[in-house]
């Protein structure tokens, strides 16, 4: 497969027609959307399009330059060659890959013949942005009812031009045949050519069923490898155009800190290096990356910090503090009616930093009033506005474009450095890469929030759970819910995972944004309460729930583990737990061992069981589950940000720490058969139970309960001690 | 100090006239248009940035370029030969070592420096050897199978 959005020079017909959409597009659609679509349309050239609507105002609201009711578009060109146009981004989830299956799927082509266009504001549909393991199970429909569509148009096309029935035609890589006649065919290119065709359906096309799928619930391996292993896969900072600059940005020591006073004299006598003062905005430019910071490094910058409200330790004390009043999130029963023995448990989890391979990335260039931006960011759509905003730019002047995202984990939501970067080739009259320093994504990135989980909950003496009194703060609901049968349930969020006038610095989703932290509150308070009752832990879990697909994923997680019984702690350092999320359950079992005297934890092995619905790549969703595992054992044994208010006192990866190839324990994965229900997100579940399993293992290994994440081997060693 | 460097980057002579204390990274990225070594951290922390030179695996963002001065310098540019990839290509491939791809160019340079001198490694010794190379996506075990089964293919080439 293709990709073809990275080089603009060497780009198609689609771009240049594209470009004239915006202005093809002054009729607004929802006036009288039969001729903006016909107008769209022929701008896109020959052959088949497919446009596809949802709901509208559904997730497609905030769409400018197309039809409102368009969010998807499917071509099939006069060579039979298939390009499926999405706004949603490639950064390793595997989408690249697992869309171009759904298209390949139904419209009866091989993979290879599909190419994607991603992340492209002036070739893509308007998108949210790609986050929240949505793509596959929110976009995913309308891709297969375009393809489907497009698929029916050219089986008419076919019936018509081999002049038998559409019953009687059968099609297997873009080539339409008579059933049993495999010498009277005609390609999907030879019935493109010479037309133009137009079609627009809802996202209730018929579909073909799981029976008949061919590419489907294939294991598929990416088709983004062959660039990702030689190099050629383009990233924002590969990008170059000519005459470019790269900027170093002055910055604050501490977010809040304000400038007391600027000397850019010995920066501006640098040769080669240009300075840019633009209120705030204090840059060097230079033709070389290294010669900018060394001359960022000569301007002289005195500045007023803030005093700290809170710091890497006080920081749960001080939400405590000063949470205010709890929103209500669920309720029934009556938690206050059971007294005796509750058990009264506090979670702590700290900041966490995004930390993707790639830091943020943008080079930008404005060429005849329009300005291009090329940029590693999970919302280029969301970056358009910003930066049309910020530079005072109508939007139809502004494309971003998306070359392949070296990770976001959510931290990649905002593209701040695009829009920097954009400002600067605004100034400079020349095309400006602004390529954050580890440094600068440590400062910037938008912190997975610190929070603080407190569960007053008690069981009976038939094991049964009678309350569940939760309270969260700065990790909001998501995952929180109480999946296990109580009579008195009572759920409070207190500020909702807190926001600037919480946090001293910037916050923002990380990958499953706060369900980790509620998933290890719940499970762990879980584990207490069989320990307390003498149940074996998956007993106790089953015994407490009669949600079918929770004790599906327990058991299948549990069976393949090879589940050894016996109430905690049973010796074995051994543990499960499970969540629900983006729709998916998925059940952790896990098996650690503690050194008390170092207190280091060594986890040997998980095993995760998931269930995802229909699963489109199940060799893409093996490799997000693993990609959880491995990325969860950082916020579980490693990382967490150290700081005093506004100043971040980690820079770079030698003191935040991320798992390293020696901490990978052994992993398997299984996904649980599901094809009655719609593809569920699976990028992001299995992280979620990571920290409880492995406390709860730490646990059952040691006698041992650990409250508070990172468990670092200070905080082990301790916690053995006491 | 502006000097005259020379080296051989992927089997092809190279000649520089240029600061020598800029580094290779930059130097490939920037005057030798070559983007496979990616910058990560700046400090040696990640290995984003790994290339071979004289067949010993280097953090080029730490790496001044006088130090390869008359050398070798491979990166992931280089593996390929004739039109076939490396079979370290291929098993990355094949084992879908890598997800967002963004290590990967390191992994890779990492990876086949190391099967130069230890053509045969063992489980332990490649967890080992690539411990300094960071994979924020999680590929881990699937590098680590990659690697083992590129070795045996004859990763050593």
């Amino acid at each position: 497969m293709r990709r073809r959005n990275v080089d603009v020079e060497t780009d198609d017909l689609h771009r240049a027609a594209l470009f004239a959409v915006p202005e093809a597009m002054d009729t607004p659609a929802r006036q009288g959307n039969g001729f903006s679509r016909r107008s769209f349309c022929k701008l896109l050239g020959g052959g088949i399009v497919v446009l596809i609507t949802t709901k509208p105002g559904r997730l497609f609201a905030q769409r400018r330059a197309y039809p409102e009711d368009l969010n998807a578009y499917l071509r099939i060109d006069e060579n039979g060659g298939v390009t499926l146009f999405s706004g949603k981004i490639e950064m390793g989830q595997g989408i690249h890959t697992s869309l171009a299956q759904m298209a390949a799927e139904e419209l009866g082509v091989s993979l290879d013949s599909v190419s994607m266009v991603m992340g492209d504001t002036d070739q893509c549909p308007w998108d949210q942005g790609t986050w929240g393991s949505q793509s596959t199970r929110m976009f995913g429909p309308a891709v297969r009812a375009a393809a489907a569509e497009a698929r029916t148009v050219l089986m008419n096309l076919a019936a018509k031009k081999l002049e038998v029935g559409r019953d009687k035609l059968v099609v297997e890589n873009g080539v339409v045949s008579v059933a049993g006649n495999s010498a009277r065919k005609v390609t999907y290119g030879e019935l493109a050519k010479g037309k133009q065709i137009a079609r627009l359906v809802d996202e209730k096309a018929a579909l073909r069923s799981l029976k008949e799928f061919k590419v489907i619930g294939r294991p598929t391996k990416r088709m983004d490898g062959h660039d990702k292993v030689t190099g050629r896969a383009k990233y924002a900072g590969d990008v170059r155009r000519p005459g470019m600059l790269y900027a170093r940005i002055l910055r604050p020591p501490s977010h809040g800190a304000t400038r007391k006073s600027l000397d850019t004299s010995k920066a501006k006598s640098m040769s080669g290096a240009t300075v840019v003062e633009k209120d705030d905005l204090i840059a060097v430019l230079h033709t070389d990356p290294q010669a900018a910071g060394h001359a960022l490094a000569l301007i002289k910058a005195d500045w007023d910090q803030p005093a700290a409200a809170f710091d890497t330790e006080s920081v749960g004390d001080y939400f405590l503090a000063n949470g205010g009043a709890p929103e209500v999130r669920a309720s029934h029963g009556d938690v206050t009616s059971v007294t005796a023995n509750v058990i009264h448990s506090t979670f702590r989890t700290g900041y966490l930093a995004h930390a993707p391979m790639e830091p943020h990335t943008a080079i930008a260039e404005l060429k005849d009033g329009k300005m291009t931006v090329w940029a590693g960011t999970q919302s280029p759509f969301g970056a358009r506005a910003v930066i049309a905003k910020t530079l005072g730019m109508d939007e139809k002047n502004v494309r971003v474009i998306t070359p392949f995202v070296g990770g976001g984990f959510g931290g990649k939501s905002s593209a701040n450095q695009a829009v920097e970067a954009a400002q600067l080739a605004q100034i400079a009259g020349k095309p400006v890469m602004v390529a954050w320093t580890r440094g600068e994504e440590f400062f910037f990135d938008t912190f997975g929030p610190a929070a603080v989980v407190k569960i007053a909950s008690a069981v009976d003496d038939q094991g049964k759970i009678t309350t569940w009194d939760y309270h969260v703060w700065a990790a909001g609901d998501r995952s929180a819910e109480m999946f296990y049968d109580t009579p008195n349930v009572s759920l409070k969020t207190y500020i909702g995972r807190g926001g600037p006038k919480v946090h001293p610095f910037g916050t923002g989703p990380w990958r499953a944004p706060g369900a980790g932290t509620n998933v290890f509150g719940r499970e762990s308070q879980i584990d207490i309460m069989a320990a307390a009752a003498k149940i074996d832990p998956l007993e106790f879990r089953l015994k407490n729930t009669s949600d079918a697909r929770l004790r599906r994923a327990l058991k299948a997680a549990a069976d393949a583990f090879g589940w050894k019984a016996g109430a905690g702690p049973s010796g074995q350092g051994r543990a499960i737990a499970a969540c629900t999320d983006a729709g998916a359950y998925c059940a952790l079992a896990a098996e650690v061992a503690v050194d008390r005297a170092t207190g280091v934890i060594t986890v040997k092995r998980v095993v995760a069981a998931q269930d995802m619905g229909v699963v489109i790549n199940p060799e893409g969703a093996k490799m997000q589950m693993e990609g959880c595992i491995n990325m969860g054992l950082g916020y579980v044994l490693s990382e967490e940000l150290n700081f005093k208010g506004g100043a971040i006192a980690d820079k770079n990866f030698d003191t935040y720490e991320l798992p390293r190839f020696a901490a990978v324990p052994r992993i398997e994965t299984l996904l649980i058969p599901n094809d009655d229900l719609p593809p569920q997100g699976g990028g992001e579940p299995a992280i979620v139970p990571m920290g409880a399993v492995i406390a709860n293992a730490v646990f059952d290994a040691t006698g041992v309960r650990m409250f508070r994440l990172p468990m670092t081997p200070a905080r082990v060693k301790a916690a053995m001690k006491t | 100090m502006k000097q005259n460097i020379r080296f051989r980057l992927n089997g092809k002579p190279v000649a520089l006239d240029t600061e020598d204390d800029r580094t290779l990274l930059w130097v490939l990225r920037g005057d030798l248009d070559l983007t496979g070594p990616k910058f990560g951290c700046g400090e040696g922390f990640c290995g984003a940035c790994t290339v071979a030179v004289d067949d010993v695996a280097v953090r080029s963002c730490q790496t001044p370029l006088k130090a390869v001065q008359g050398k070798n310098v491979v990166t992931v540019e280089g593996l390929e030969h004739d039109g076939h990839l490396h079979p370290l290509q291929r098993a990355f491939m094949e084992h879908g070592g890598f997800q967002c791809g963004y290590c990967t160019s390191g992994m890779l340079m990492n990876a086949w420096a190391f099967l130069q001198k230890q053509p045969h490694p063992s489980r332990d010794a490649i967890v080992q050897e690539m411990d300094g190379n960071l994979c924020r996506c999680g590929a881990h075990q699937r590098i680590i199978a990659a690697i083992q089964d590129a070795a045996a293919k004859g990763g050593a080439r």
